[in-house]
């Protein structure tokens, strides 16, 4: 509790008693005068609500009619004057202990979204003249030694000079699987240290460290606000002074057909205090920024509350195939020789690739897995576009494309097999093909499918690379449609079309050569992105680690944040307007009146704090 | 400019929307942000009358909600 909150407390306790000792000594001694009775009343009212009756005062002189604080005072002021003492003094006890409820409510749910994203280091031990100085992470510089123990967070950046370790990186991508880590690797904010002491050279300070972006990232996504949003605030303007007008009219004109002042004012009054807009505004913005929350513990960052409520409605979703939907790493997926064994083809690829560090060289050398006797070979030459040439025993060798077998004029064929096709030749004799292909990630067919039973209105993939490989990892993950062949400013086209098209478009991309689409589409969704900066500018939802089923599980989260939005409207206006409806018959008090105003306020902020929990699987 | 205060006692989310609105009325302001559940209050302005703007800005938030304080 704050110390306000204590105060206020103090504060209703002995209002509950002044009003308890009131009430029995009017009910027990007979023959109190009339003004006896309201004096004891008016006390115990002042003291349980002096601050309510001051700050509706100082209010209206600063011209705010429609506040809180006056309508409240409006209304139990009214209840005195028809002569509800008792009724005037409980209204506004309830309406305190609402208060309060609320704001205790509020304190702990900020505290618990709050914890969601501790993830902020709080020290840093800093290697300066041979000592170890303990610092705030914002006081180290670039280029500093920081030592890191285990069972620490790692504060900045930077890459490991010394000592190796494993490292759970759980706040930042949601992944509790820890990572080994050794002298050379890049080490990031926000993870913790687990098992080995190591030594860290920072790469840049505190404010552009991993952990002071994402902070900054999900802090910063309430500036964005969902049309939900802004719609219950532009609705409680207008609200407030409608139920208002309401009362008054209620209060004057079947009064001056019946007579009957009393009973009518009194209806009048529980309109007042119905009219209080606070359950709605407060309920929906916690709602989303408790959805937010809870994903960024699953290392997926949403850069607004707008963005995730678009996404509970996907329509297409365009997926870019290498490193979204596939690893982006190659592997040999098949060996066919024309004479000589596979292994013997193997090994003379491998031996002309052994000086190469492009991927598709390394696939082959990892295929091959033994040892390589460079010394065999010589005059190595590598040929972009085009492959690798070089002279094993006095003779031309050729690994590389179809151009490069064109060149040395050998009778090449093509392979039934969809992927990158290394070919190979002996000065002009064809001895085989070697097919790499790029690896489909794990879960892509699940990420897929999942999206589609999420309401996805068709799924799609645009890559650059050939029809054949694309085609087949559209048929393997599930896709609807694959566009293959593309040049990037074609990507582009190919995206702009389908977003002009009905409907919330979401493009997945790595953000790497994809960032002007990402921008472009309705929602883009980085993949992979920690560590990469330009993603995560270029991105509206930021998924940490490099899983794409995390997009149907954003969506998933998104469901529910919106459906936890929805629950709250749909109560706090469904109970107003039936209190509304019966205080109007005459049905409803006052008490029931105050329970439509905080006490719904209450359950909503407890209902968005549903909004923090994980998606159900 | 951009500043970020963080803000005390900011208990009505109703007040924070009209606290939002207000400040957004005055001279200068290029963008304003109240953040309810963070109680931060974003406000971005011209740099050379920003103590100018800031001191409206408090001025708004005492109208609106008395109780809260931006701490500078």
């Amino acid at each position: 509790m704050t110390k306000r909150q204590k105060s206020d407390l103090i504060r209703i306790v002995a209002a509950l008693i002044t009003a308890a000792v009131t009430y029995a000594v009017t009910a027990a001694v007979k023959g109190i005068p009339w003004w006896g009775e309201l004096i004891l009343y008016v006390s115990a009212y002042l003291v349980v609500g002096a601050d309510v009756l001051f700050g509706a005062v100082r209010n209206i002189l600063h011209g705010q009619v429609f506040d809180e604080r006056f309508l409240m005072t409006l209304a139990t002021v009214g209840a005195f004057v028809i002569g509800e003492y008792p009724e005037a003094v409980a209204v506004m006890l309830f309406y305190q202990v609402g208060e309060l409820f609320q704001s205790m409510a509020v304190g702990k749910s900020r505290k618990s979204i709050a914890a969601l994203m501790d993830i902020r280091p709080d020290s840093a031990t800093v290697l300066r003249g041979g000592e170890e100085i303990n610092v705030f992470p914002d006081e180290v510089e670039k280029g500093e030694t920081i030592i890191v123990k285990p069972g620490e967070k790692i504060p900045l950046d930077g890459i490991i000079l010394k000592g190796s370790t494993a490292v759970n990186t759980a706040a930042l991508t949601g992944e509790s699987l820890p990572c080994d880590k050794f002298e050379g690797d890049t080490v990031l904010s926000g993870s913790v240290n687990i098992s080995g002491v190591i030594e860290v050279e920072t790469s840049g300070v505190f404010a552009e460290s991993t952990v002071s972006k994402i902070l900054a990232l999900v802090e910063n996504s309430a500036e964005k606000k969902a049309k939900s949003e802004n719609f219950i605030t532009k609705f409680a303007k207008y609200y407030t002074p409608a139920v208002v007008i309401g009362a008054v009219l209620l209060a004057l004109i079947p009064s001056l057909i019946t007579g009957n002042w009393a009973e009518w004012v009194k209806r009048a009054l529980v309109f007042l205090v119905v009219s209080c807009p606070c359950a709605l505004v407060i309920s929906v913005p916690l709602s989303f920024f408790g959805g937010i929350g809870g994903a960024s513990k699953r290392g997926i960052l949403v850069k607004g509350a707008n963005y995730l409520e678009a996404l509970a409605k996907p329509g297409s979703v365009i997926f870019d195939k290498t490193g979204t939907l596939t690893e982006g790493k190659f592997e040999v997926t098949a060996v066919h020789p024309e004479q000589m064994s596979e292994s013997e083809l193997l090994d003379i690829a491998a031996l002309a690739e052994s000086y190469s560090s492009h991927p598709i060289a390394e696939s082959i050398i990892r295929a091959h897995g033994g040892d390589i006797d460079k010394n065999r070979i010589s005059e190595v030459r590598e040929r972009a576009g085009y492959g690798v040439e070089g002279v094993l025993g006095g003779r031309k060798i050729y690994v590389g494309n179809a151009l490069l077998m064109k060149e040395a004029n050998a009778r090449y064929h093509d392979c039934h097999i969809s992927g990158t096709i290394i070919h190979i030749a002996y000065e002009n004799e064809y001895l085989g093909h070697i097919v790499v292909s790029d690896i489909i990630k794990p879960d892509a067919a699940e990420a897929i499918s999942e999206l589609k039973k999420l309401g996805a209105a068709k799924t799609v993939i645009l890559t650059g690379d050939g029809k054949k490989a694309a085609e087949e990892v559209g048929i393997k993950v599930g896709a609807d449609e694959v566009k293959s062949g593309l040049l990037p400013e074609q990507k582009v086209e190919e995206a702009e079309k389908i977003i002009e098209e009905k409907g919330t478009t979401v493009y997945v991309g790595d953000g790497i050569n994809d960032a002007p689409v990402l921008t472009r589409a309705d929602v883009g969704i980085a993949m992979g992105a920690i560590g990469s900066d330009a993603a995560i500018e270029a991105a509206d939802i930021v998924i940490m680690d490099d899983k794409p089923s995390k997009v149907a599980e954003a969506v998933k989260i998104s469901r529910r944040t919106m459906r936890i939005v929805y629950e709250n409207i749909v109560f706090a206006l469904g109970v107003k307007a039936a209190v509304l409806i019966l205080g109007a018959a005459g049905i409803a008090g006052m008490w029931l009146a105050v329970f439509a105003d905080v006490g719904v306020a209450v359950i909503a902020v407890l209902n968005a704090m549903r909004a923090m929990k994980p998606a159900k699987k | 400019m951009k500043k970020v205060f963080e803000l005390e006692n900011l208990d009505c989310a109703h007040c924070a929307a009209k606290m939002e609105e207000k400040i957004g009325k005055i001279e200068g302001v290029m963008s304003v942000n109240v953040n309810f559940v963070m109680q931060k209050l974003t406000i971005e302005a011209e740099e050379n009358n920003f103590d100018e703007v800031m001191k409206k800005a408090v001025k708004a938030c005492k109208k609106v909600e008395p109780g809260c304080r931006i701490k500078i």
